[in-house]
């Protein structure tokens, strides 16, 4: 039951709050379930077994609207569940034309994802991967920059193509299980392929989840899709969304196509670690804060991705924890990114300067947020990145040394960043700068508080996901 | 048999009904309620109620598959003229003309789909394509529609030329005109046939080819869509095309599938050219309405792969088909038809003019181009298993699935036009009653996108 209210939440209180007229009642509205979405998910958490719900669907198909909650989809709920509510805090005085709209098709895209999260029907998990787009595609064309309509059309057009490989590669999967075929995820591991049929199939699906995560070469809608995005879609977007590519590479092709993920695993981890660096390199010329934070999320995301295909346990479970934690750093980068712009107007770092001076509480929760994306000892990230490197070390010490330097470039660009805005001397755009305002303040000092507490005492997260 | 003696007797009726009043709407009014007789009859039929049992000499065969597709081609044509039934009335001033021909096209239709002799199969093809010959020309004064309609004549008897000529040779092959005949045994070739039995296969499968718009036989296609006035282009484009695709599955999905060799490469060639022509096309056009045309070639090339791959799933999957594809497209042609421009800018800023339609739009566009929800998915769906379930196909499926992301490309643009691009887009009168259809179209859409077996079920009762 707690696994179909997650879902049900979100879509029945998206679809209602089209339907109302005052921006305040529209912003309360969400607010009020975004958190009983967030109750939802943390009281599942006390529950130890793994939650089940099923429902026949299509039965000439034998399909099944079947949700599964177990620890990692725990997680990751817990993440869509948690970001939600902070995000429509931070956001709490900014304003959207059309703002039940808005509001509604964030409810909508959130109930997309943990659909993602938490499906264990092949046809399901295909449903909600391509609905958790639609909110998304009409949130950036609708709400977005200048350029909205072809960056957003380019990552829609991407994410469709990986898509519908991969629902070949589920089919493929449907019609090799035995009998009148099924789509039940349970049937799909016990499939025995051959190897050459394992390694189509994973090169079908990883299509998918590489364009989603995003993976060098196929991250060239990112750095647009972000900076045209409004902020609060980018939150979501790189935040949470992008975490369905991991998790699908995670739940969907190492249990199921083991031998295609062996097989590939060194060509995936060099296009990984290629991307880390080539955009970690990028990143330090940006002028823009959101394509900085856009370029070093392809950075993180190329580690995790990196840690999966090592097959090993330390590495895997640091990309567990570290899903979790890049959501929460990601997030907060992008809050400040949109207090900054929404109050002064510009995210170019030549036009900002000495913001610290006028606006002292930001600065503090901002450098630990960089320091977190770091991965500095004692944020959270720290633990999930340490994991993930031993991991990476095990497999072929060469590629742990080349991901390293990303590491060194990441202190680089975060530090240049803090540098450029905050300090120094104040120019015209921030002469008048004021404080935050009490909505942000609250947002960020939760997952400041997120960030140090998952640094200092990793174990819930580690126990979650073992 | 109740189908086919019941549409041309409401034909005839529609006909005599101009005489008897004037009244525009009540002539729309008869034909719907006909419709719903019609459909009426079918479903009776359907489950064996009050058939009129008359000896065809086997030359008809009533399959619960071919009924049950006379039923989606009833009910789309009734949704066809709910929701635009007006603004045929509007095409010229023998409304009670029009109505007439549509019911013979339906019957037409039901010839098609329970054809089991050649005889029987041209006779459905042109009872069903003269009177189309007429719609597309009924704009007596508009040039346009004229040609069209000349041009549609003229490769429309050309096609048929050919596929009497198929049939002639058939006949020399079999001596009967039946669809079922003696296969030459696994082994012994179709040399024992001769040069015959090829040809006129070839034959019958061009002029078919021609009749569904499949490439490289599709180029009367945009210009006769074009140039037909817009509510009968809609007609075209669905019901009459689906019923095509029913008379050329049911044609070679027995007897004629066993003959492989004569026409099995053909096919993959034929339906990789009319995926690529048609999407490839439709990204460059400037007009919606010809874009429309050439996206009906390229759904034309998936419908295709019922024939190619041909086992239960295919089936099931061009029902499935057909009635996501009519039933959206009737829907994107109806708002079509209300706008003022035809080209994507006239589309600019439809959803602050007119937010339901806008809304319904949106959804067509996406049963369209196969988005999860919609019914056009789960076409697409059961289009592609059933080929990854023949065995031989994986090249073409993936082929298929790149084409079916660039349809993506001009069926968003709809969609980025209404909602993203600012500007009025004018539109003639919306009454209330249009857009409680479109969303009842809608939502029967969106239904069968989460629920296909409530439509395929009723295969199996």
């Amino acid at each position: 039951m707690y696994s179909l209210l997650l879902i049900l939440i979100p879509v029945v209180a998206g679809l209602l709050s089209f339907f109302l007229k005052e921006e305040k009642t529209v912003k309360g509205f969400t607010l009020l379930a975004s958190i009983a979405t967030l109750a939802i998910a943390i009281s599942s958490l006390c529950c130890n077994k793994q939650i089940e719900f099923s429902a026949t669907w299509i039965p000439a198909l034998n399909s099944h609207f079947s949700l599964s909650l177990n620890g990692m989809s725990k997680m990751l709920c817990l993440l869509n569940c948690i970001s939600l509510p902070i995000i429509f805090t931070a956001i709490y005085k900014n304003s959207y034309k059309n703002a039940a709209g808005f509001y509604g098709l964030m409810l909508l895209m959130q109930a997309g994802i943990m659909g993602v999260f938490l499906a264990s029907d092949a046809l399901l998990f295909y449903f909600f991967w391509e609905l958790a787009l639609i909110p998304a595609y009409f949130l950036c064309s609708i709400w977005g920059g200048e350029k909205r309509i072809q960056v957003t059309f380019k990552f829609f057009i991407y994410t469709f193509v990986g898509s519908l490989l991969m629902l070949l590669g589920l089919i493929y999967l449907y019609l090799q299980t035995p009998g009148s075929h099924s789509f039940a995820y349970n049937d799909f591991l016990q499939l025995h392929l051959s190897a050459k049929q394992q390694a189509s199939v994973f090169a079908l699906m990883f299509i998918a989840f590489a364009i989603k995560m995003p993976i060098f070469p196929f991250h060239t809608w990112q750095p647009d899709a972000y900076e045209q995005a409004p902020t609060p879609v980018t939150m979501v977007l790189s935040g949470v969304m992008v975490k369905m590519g991991i998790f699908g590479v995670i739940k969907w092709l190492l249990p199921i196509v083991p031998l295609g993920v062996q097989s590939h695993s060194n060509f995936v981890i060099i296009l990984a670690v290629i991307g880390m660096l080539y955009a970690s390199l990028i990143a330090i010329k940006q002028d823009d804060i959101k394509r900085l934070v856009a370029y070093s999320s392809i950075a993180h995301i190329g580690l995790m991705c990196a840690a999966i295909f090592t097959s090993t346990t330390i590495g895997m479970e640091g990309v567990l924890v570290q899903m979790f934690n890049h959501g929460i750093n990601v997030i907060g980068l992008w809050i400040v990114a949109d207090v900054i712009e929404q109050q002064l107007g510009t995210r170019k770092f030549s036009e900002l300067g000495g913001l610290a001076q006028k606006t002292p509480t930001l600065a503090i929760l901002f450098v630990v947020m960089c320091f977190a994306n770091i991965a500095l000892p004692l944020t959270n990230a720290f633990v999930g990145e340490f994991l993930m490197f031993s991991g990476l070390f095990k497999f072929n010490i060469w590629f742990a040394a080349a991901a390293g330097v990303s590491i060194i470039l990441g202190a680089v660009y975060t530090l240049n960043m803090v540098q450029k805005i905050f300090y120094g001397n104040t120019v015209a755009q921030t002469e008048n700068a004021i404080d935050i305002s009490l909505n942000v303040k609250l947002a960020l000092v939760i997952l400041v508080i997120m960030i140090i507490t998952f640094g200092v005492y990793p174990m819930p997260l580690l126990n979650l996901v073992r | 048999m109740n189908t086919i003696i019941v549409s041309a007797l409401l034909g005839v009726v529609m006909m005599f009904s101009g005489i008897f009043t004037a009244n525009k709407t009540a002539i729309r009014n008869v034909a719907i309620v006909a419709l719903l007789v019609l459909l009426g009859v079918n479903i009776a039929a359907t489950y064996g109620c009050c058939n009129l049992n008359i000896d065809v000499k086997n030359m008809l065969e009533f399959s619960k598959f071919g009924m049950f597709f006379n039923s989606i081609a009833i009910f789309s044509t009734l949704m066809y003229l709910v929701l635009s039934g007006s603004d045929i009335v509007k095409v010229g001033d023998n409304a009670a003309e029009y109505f007439a021909i549509i019911f013979f096209v339906l019957c037409g239709v039901s010839v098609l789909s329970a054809y089991n002799s050649l005889l029987m199969l041209f006779l459905g093809v042109e009872i069903m394509t003269i009177p189309l010959y007429i719609l597309t020309g009924s704009d007596k004064k508009n040039l346009k529609s004229n040609e069209a309609s000349l041009k549609y004549f003229l490769m429309g008897s050309f096609s048929t030329g050919i596929m009497l000529m198929g049939i002639a040779l058939m006949y020399g092959v079999n001596g009967n005109f039946g669809i079922a005949f003696d296969v030459p045994a696994a082994g012994s070739p179709l040399q024992n046939y001769g040069i015959l039995l090829p040809l006129g296969l070839l034959f019958i499968f061009v002029s078919m080819a021609f009749k569904v718009s499949a490439a490289p036989f599709h180029f009367w296609t945009p210009d006769v869509y074009d140039g037909a006035p817009s509510v009968f282009t809609s007609f075209m484009a669905t019901i009459v095309k689906a019923a095509g695709f029913i008379a050329f599955i049911k044609l070679f999905e027995t007897h004629y599938f066993q003959l492989q060799a004569s026409w099995k490469m053909i096919l993959p060639l034929v339906i990789i050219a009319t995926l690529f022509i048609g999407n490839i096309t439709a990204v460059f056009q400037q007009s919606v309405k010809r874009m429309l045309a050439y996206s009906s070639i390229a759904q034309a090339g998936f419908m295709l792969f019922a024939l190619y791959s041909n086992n239960s799933f295919s089936k099931e999957g061009i029902l499935l088909y057909s009635a996501a594809y009519s039933l959206a497209t009737i829907g994107v042609f109806a708002i079509l038809i209300k706008m003022k421009d035809y080209t994507f800018e006239g589309y600019n800023g439809l959803a602050k003019t007119q937010p339901v339609l806008a809304a319904a739009n949106t959804i067509f566009l996406l049963s369209l181009a196969g988005i999860p929800l919609t019914a056009g998915f789960f076409a697409k769906y059961y289009m592609l298993t059933s080929v990854l379930q023949s065995h031989n196909g994986f090249i073409m499926v993936i082929i298929a699935v790149l084409f079916a992301a660039v349809s993506v490309y001009y069926y968003f643009r709809v969609i980025q036009s209404m909602y993203f691009k600012q500007g009025d887009a004018e539109t003639s009168a919306i009454s209330s009653g249009f857009k409680y259809g479109l969303i009842f179209l809608a939502a029967l859409i969106i239904l069968l996108g989460i629920m296909p077996n409530v439509l395929l079920q009723y295969l199996y009762f």
